[in-house]
């Protein structure tokens, strides 16, 4: 990347750091179009989903006065995946939700490159420990497998 | 009720709570839990699962649009998503034993404050404080383009702000929400931080905030694809128009009336959590 070519690194908010061509705003706008695909895929598998399950399910009953808890098709990536591969519409809901909480875990993940780049080791450290509590929330809970 | 008019309803009242959301700028989020539990009989637990999903989609569809503006400082969002991602996670584990009642007490608190810190008249901004040791040396101070020129600011009170977004952050956790109006508190208050930056920034961390508790959510059965499918897609386009058609004029106005829902549905939570009607 050259310095000052394109009008983004010229409105750098590395403007305190001119001489690096890769600056924290250039990380947030890069991050900013991987959040806006991750939630237009998200929501495009969401929306396939729905139309599987409005067209099979339309005139049954809606009733979610009693917590029952989902099963586990629904409550883990192993058993989510297996309901998208049978063609369930609710399978494919849950998928898109996955994609959708994947978003801001690759942003978080996409940052600690950025500040690597920028051989800023606090803010790697930083941002590592909050990409451990994401992934721990997905595992710890039991949500992969 | 059937699967194909409970869509159609929840989808269009998630609609209009993600367009007032964003064109008043105090998120959607706060009145589906309470629009859901009241209005279409939704166990709470079920709602707050779906109103969290939605949160992360506001967040991550909004952010491309934020960062352009250029305002949102990723060091202070990055440094304080480690209090927010650390009490999302302790608050995701308390909604799983804290009893149903006592999580909608809590919730309409959250909503009368909300209506409150919506309503007040906001302190003018202190500007050119001295830099402070502690957030110099994290490199959290910064700049962003104001109307004459870039204007810095030196952020304060790191350690009140990181306990207060550990606080926002098991709110959030505990409720599905976004909880703006808590880190607002911890950013414009403690910290100093412009509003245009804190805006930005707390955009960008709700995001984050919302996936650290979502896994423990899904895990436990809390999100039902039939309820989240219109409450996500509802929101996020809502949302996503609210953005682009910004009315100043009108906002002024919207503000009251989204301001006075906020507080009745504060109510409402309220009296159904206290008198066990949930």
């Amino acid at each position: 990347m050259t310095e000052g070519k394109t009008p983004l690194s010229q409105r750098s908010s590395a403007r305190a750091n001119p001489s690096r061509a890769w600056g924290d705003y250039q990380i947030e706008v890069v991050v900013g179009y991987l959040l806006r695909c991750g939630v237009i895929l998200s929501g495009t598998i969401v929306f396939c989903g729905a139309c599987i399950y409005i067209f099979r399910h339309a005139y049954e009953p809606a009733d979610y006065r009693i917590f029952r808890g989902e099963p586990s098709d629904f409550r883990t990536i192993p058993g989510v995946l297996q309901s998208a591969w049978h063609g369930h519409g609710r399978g494919w809901i849950q998928l898109g939700l996955l994609f959708l909480i994947a978003t801001p875990i690759a942003r978080v993940a996409f940052a600690v490159a950025g500040f690597a780049l920028e051989r800023d080791r606090m803010y790697v450290a930083f941002t590592l420990i909050v990409l451990l509590v994401l992934l721990y929330s997905l595992i710890g809970s039991g949500l992969t497998f | 009720m059937t699967i194909l008019t409970f869509t159609a309803a929840v989808a269009i009242v998630s609609f209009v709570a993600g367009l007032l959301g964003s064109l008043t700028g105090l998120g959607g989020g706060v009145v589906l839990v309470p629009l859901l539990t009241i209005f279409f009989h939704v166990d709470i637990r079920y709602a707050i699962g779906a109103s969290l999903v939605s949160v992360i989609a506001t967040s991550s569809g909004a952010a491309a649009a934020y960062v352009k503006e250029g305002f949102s400082n990723i060091r202070i969002g990055m440094f304080l998503e480690i209090a927010t991602t650390v009490g999302a996670l302790l608050g995701a584990y308390l909604a799983t034993w804290i009893p149903t009642t006592a999580i909608a007490s809590v919730f309409g608190i959250m909503l009368l404050y909300s209506a409150y810190i919506s309503r007040r008249v906001r302190p003018p901004e202190l500007q050119n404080l001295p830099p402070d040791p502690l957030a110099t040396r994290l490199r959290l101070n910064g700049s962003f383009p104001d109307l004459d020129g870039e204007r810095s600011y030196n952020v304060q009170h790191v350690p009140v702000g990181f306990s207060l977004m550990f606080g926002a952050g098991a709110l959030s956790g505990l409720l599905g929400i976004g909880s703006g109006a808590v880190k607002v508190l911890a950013m414009d208050q403690a910290m100093r931080i412009p509003f245009k930056v804190s805006t930005t920034t707390s955009n960008f961390m709700i995001g984050v905030t919302a996936a650290a508790s979502a896994g423990v959510y899904l895990s436990r059965g809390y999100v039902d694809p039939g309820l989240a499918m219109p409450v996500m897609l509802g929101v996020l386009a809502g949302s996503l128009i609210g953005s682009r058609i910004l009315v100043k004029a009108e906002t002024k106005s919207l503000r009251l009336v989204f301001s006075l829902v906020i507080l009745v549905l504060g109510l409402q939570m309220l009296y159904k959590g206290l008198w066990g009607r949930i």
